[in-house]
């Protein structure tokens, strides 16, 4: 038996940031992991020799970097390179490439619709206003509206300022965005369907959603919000892949003293007269402490790791009814040689960004039809990188390693169970898809990872593999995240914990989740506060 | 076609890599050093900077100035101008130095390369004929020939540029360590590799005739393909030379011969520059006057700073207290750095404040309105950037 001040269940990237910030403020910390490995879905493993594939998440915007500076995440071996434009595929002949050169970008956009080249201005001021003020609430904790506390009742003031600096119209115009549609959206600038494709994509990745369903807009913002280095909307590679950055998070969690532990999976919460006291581990170990801070989804932490009867009236239903459906399925590739796509220039830049298999919004609202249906889309929608085409360390010099992001595959099929059989036809589908923009590539293949949200859920433990934890619609964001009057990271069960993607600001390799619960865990431990909040202090 | 030229004269030379890097300035982007067209970037200074730091890239320094200094005298005449011991540098060793007036102002900082015991190359930023040669008056057996443009060089930078060389096939390269010099054949000429660099990096200098420059430059960068190489420009170098806390004339210092207000010129002290001076030798130009600073202290210290917030300190003024009611300094080069993800600057602080708080007043721009703020600084002891690559020998691939 092991006492300490907190215990941290699971060692993803949020759980790791959490885990640092505990840690830096003194208290005794033990992070336990089910896996063999840290970083949950923030990883790099060598499946193939010589190539390490970034398994589950792929590329970093929202990695908070007043986080990444605190920790001095450098220090510990982290490196975010920027990647430049990527090629979107229509479903014939059309390409459309997004150069980082904002004069190259805009004659490309001319090109395919003067019209949209123009109307492009005014949307990205439109989504960068609408960034600007939800990337202020993401180091922040959510106020609670029913509470007349002085600091809800601060917070709610310092959000209504923000608001209110949109001015009148501004701020009629961004209620409207959050319920609407992404097709909607962007109907009010486009008239290319490409263009509105390429631009809705961010819409529906990781969701349950359709691009004309409503709701998707906010998706698509929160998939933009991003930034690095201030560039908003830019994305970026972590040198090494993702899991450099748990392993930057782990380094510096370790260094302040916080202990991890890996092959330690938590069966049980432990709960004493209504107080969280510890966990028992799955080897039977039982591990004591203060408090319990809960890395996994809420829907696992309240239905598989917490009894129903030591949780309040309700709370069990809530969690059980928790939107967290998995949509999503990654098919990792290593590659011989660099595919070359048709009707791309052999443009040195322009071919080591990324793929967007797009198609058209008809395509991909019928990719989505399929999902409804319970089987994997047809012919999916799917977002690829080739990381290897600017990481040296992740694949043999000349050889790649190709990242595909699948949009639409459901947890559970219409037609009976996942069977490896079953996972293989979806791989299938994937660089069938691939192969039409791209003929030769499936000779270029050496090595393939197929994931299902079946395999993410088992491996990484998501429920039904969602990769935000939870659905990121408004009636599961802010202070309704993960449900209402649970906001702000304490939960139902005195000295338990939520800190991560269920909780505010929601998914993405982001940290703010586990460092505004470590916020959160010092306030109620009276010890000083040492989470920054974001250091940009004007844009 | 240059006779029929009207205005040949005053166009900018073109550097013997020009026709490869012609094709890759996608941007049009040219600038110019010492009266070469010089790119400022080639395709995007961002891009480019992370070559630097995630892969390899390659910046120009034809126009850079080299002298080849030859003679039984060329050594003593060296050791009499710069302020470091010449004579300490070994056979095919390279020693970054800096040379002052008698007042112990600094005139240049440059490289010294011991090619032979009779024979050094000495390269800098700024052309410096005249003050060689004044240096070289009075020695029997020395002789200073520039041989700018007789020697084509280009600096290979960044994590990948050891396995790029080997590939390359430059046997042994791994072996040599940092500052070392070594040789190998090359199309008939011979290809000098020298383990220097201005990133703060990993990283080589090239230097090759220029009849073959063309042939280095293809086959470096066939090496390269598959490592990241990729040209890159000033503004991509001014930032790498940042984060390694280099200086650069004309922002940390302004060249003593050029310099027109009393004492606007700097001291090596001043620059943190100090461990170059070395009183146990000979005498050697502005002994005198350094020696009395070193005991009085300079007057401003060089320093590097983290500052709170995003915004570049550019051209800020530093202050004592943050009602800025007492100056004590202004920032020489400020920006934000990707890699260390800090807010980063190298200032000049009176040396006496150096303890106490340090604020700057930041000024900056949102479309159109300028706003400001005052901001903590927090001195740094190290280069923002040094990774142990660059130190080790063999280096990592990557």
């Amino acid at each position: 038996m092991s006492n300490y001040d907190a215990i941290v269940i699971g060692a993803g990237h949020n759980g790791l940031t959490n885990a640092a910030y505990l840690a830096k403020a003194g208290l005794n910390v033990v992070v336990l992991e089910k896996n063999e490995y840290i970083g949950g879905a923030a990883v790099s493993r060598e499946l193939h020799e010589g190539w390490k594939y970034s398994n589950c998440s792929y590329v970093c915007s929202m990695m908070r970097q007043a986080l990444h500076r605190d920790l001095d995440l450098g220090r510990h071996g982290l490196l975010l390179v920027p990647y430049l434009g990527t090629i979107n595929f229509g479903d014939g002949d059309e390409r459309l490439f997004s150069y980082h050169d904002e004069q190259a970008a805009h004659l490309e956009l001319k090109r395919h619709s003067p019209h949209d080249a123009d109307a492009m201005h005014r949307f990205q001021s439109d989504l960068t206003r609408y960034s600007q003020l939800i990337r202020k609430t993401l180091l922040r904790t959510p106020p609670d509206p029913t509470s007349l506390r002085p600091r809800d009742i601060m917070e709610f003031l310092y959000l209504a300022k923000q608001f209110w600096k949109l001015g009148e119209k501004e701020i009629y115009e961004y209620v409207r965005f959050f319920t609407m549609s992404a097709a909607d959206f962007l109907d009010d600038y486009f008239e290319n369907d490409l263009i509105k494709a390429a631009m809705a994509s961010p819409g529906i990745i990781g969701t349950a959603l359709g691009v004309y369903s409503p709701g998707s807009s906010y998706i698509l913002l929160h998939h933009v919000m991003g930034d690095v280095d201030g560039s908003i909307g830019a994305w970026g590679l972590a040198r090494g892949g993702m899991g450099a950055i748990s392993a930057a998070l782990a380094g510096a969690a370790q260094e302040h003293g916080a202990e991890i532990r890996t092959n330690a999976g938590v069966q049980q919460v432990l709960v004493k007269n209504g107080k969280a006291v510890g966990v028992v581990l799955e080897n039977g170990d039982e591990v004591y402490a203060r408090i319990v801070v809960s890395n996994l989804d809420a829907k696992r932490t309240f239905t598989r790791i917490m009894e129903k009867n030591d949780l309040p009236d309700g709370i069990y239903e809530k969690a059980r009814n928790f939107k967290i459906r998995g949509s999503s399925g990654k098919v990792n590739i290593a590659l011989s040689g660099m595919p070359k796509f048709s009707g791309v220039p052999e443009n040195r830049y322009i071919n080591r960004g990324g793929q967007g298999f797009t198609g058209s919004m008809e395509t991909m609202e019928r990719a989505y039809d399929c999902w409804k249906r319970g089987r994997w889309s047809d012919d999916p929608f799917v977002e690829s990188v080739i990381p290897s085409a600017w990481d040296p360390t992740v694949a043999p010099p000349g050889q790649h390693w190709m990242s595909n992001f699948v949009q639409y595959c459901p947890p559970e099929l219409a037609d009976g169970p996942w069977t490896p059989e079953k996972r293989d036809q979806f791989g299938q589908t994937v660089i069938d898809k691939i192969e039409r923009y791209s003929p030769g590539f499936s000779d270029l293949i050496v090595h393939m990872e197929v994931r299902t949200p079946h395999e993410i859920e088992q491996e990484i433990g998501l429920t039904e593999g969602n990769i935000f934890q939870g659905e990121l619609t408004i009636d599961q964001l802010f202070f309704n995240r993960p449900f209402p009057g649970y906001g702000q990271y304490r939960m139902p069960v005195r000295n338990l914990y939520m800190c991560g993607s269920s909780t505010h600001p929601g998914g993405g390799v982001s940290s703010a989740c586990g460092a505004n619960a470590a916020r959160e865990i010092l306030i109620d431990l009276r010890r000083p506060n040492t989470v920054p909040e974001d250091d940009f202090y004007d844009e | 076609m240059n006779e029929t030229d009207p205005y040949a004269g005053e166009r900018l030379k073109k550097s013997p890599f020009y026709l490869r890097q012609e094709v890759l300035n996608i941007r049009n982007a040219w600038a110019a050093w010492n009266g070469y067209k010089f790119a400022e970037y080639y395709y995007d200074t961002e891009y480019e900077y992370f070559c630097v730091r995630n892969t390899c890239g390659t910046y120009d320094i034809c126009p850079m100035q080299k002298y080849e200094i030859q003679g039984r005298d060329a050594e003593v005449m060296l050791n009499r101008m710069v302020t470091r011991d010449v004579t300490k540098i070994g056979l095919n060793r390279v020693a970054y130095c800096v040379w002052c007036t008698d007042d112990g102002r600094m005139i240049d900082d440059g490289t010294i390369f011991k090619l032979a015991s009779d024979k050094f190359m000495l390269t800098c930023g700024s052309p410096c004929t005249a003050w060689l040669e004044k240096s070289a008056f009075g020695f029997a057996d020395v002789t200073v020939t520039d041989v700018t443009d007789e020697i084509a060089a280009l600096s290979l930078q960044g994590p990948t540029s050891c396995a790029v060389l080997k590939k390359m096939g430059l046997d042994g390269i791994d072996t040599a360590k940092p500052f070392d010099i070594m040789h190998f054949p090359f199309h008939g000429d011979t290809l000098m590799v020298s383990r220097t660099g201005f990133s703060g990096d990993l990283g080589y200098e090239l230097w090759i005739s220029p009849t073959v420059a063309l042939d280095l430059w293809d086959q470096l960068y066939d090496a390269g393909e598959n490592f990241g190489i990729q040209p890159y420009g000033e503004a991509a170098t001014n930032m790498t030379r940042l984060e390694a806390a280099f200086i650069m004339p004309f922002m940390e210092f302004n060249e003593a011969l050029r310099t027109v207000n009393f004492e606007h010129d700097q001291t090596p002290f001043e620059l943190n520059l100090g461990w170059l001076v070395d009183f146990d030798k000979p005498h050697f130009s502005g002994r005198r006057a350094l020696l009395e600073e070193q005991k009085r202290g300079p007057k401003y210290t060089l320093t590097k700073l983290d500052i709170e917030g995003n915004k570049p300190a550019e051209g800020s003024y530093i202050y004592k207290d943050k009602r800025c009611t007492r100056e004590i300094g202004y920032v020489t080069s400020a920006m934000w750095s990707p890699s260390v993800k800090a807010n980063i600057a190298l200032a000049m602080i009176k040396t006496e404040h150096l303890e106490g708080e340090l604020w700057a007043e930041i000024y900056y721009e949102k479309e159109l309105r300028q706003y400001n703020r005052v901001v903590r600084c927090t001195r740094k002891q190290k280069p923002f950037w040094a990774p142990a690559r660059a130190r080790a020998t063999p280096p990592p691939d990557f």
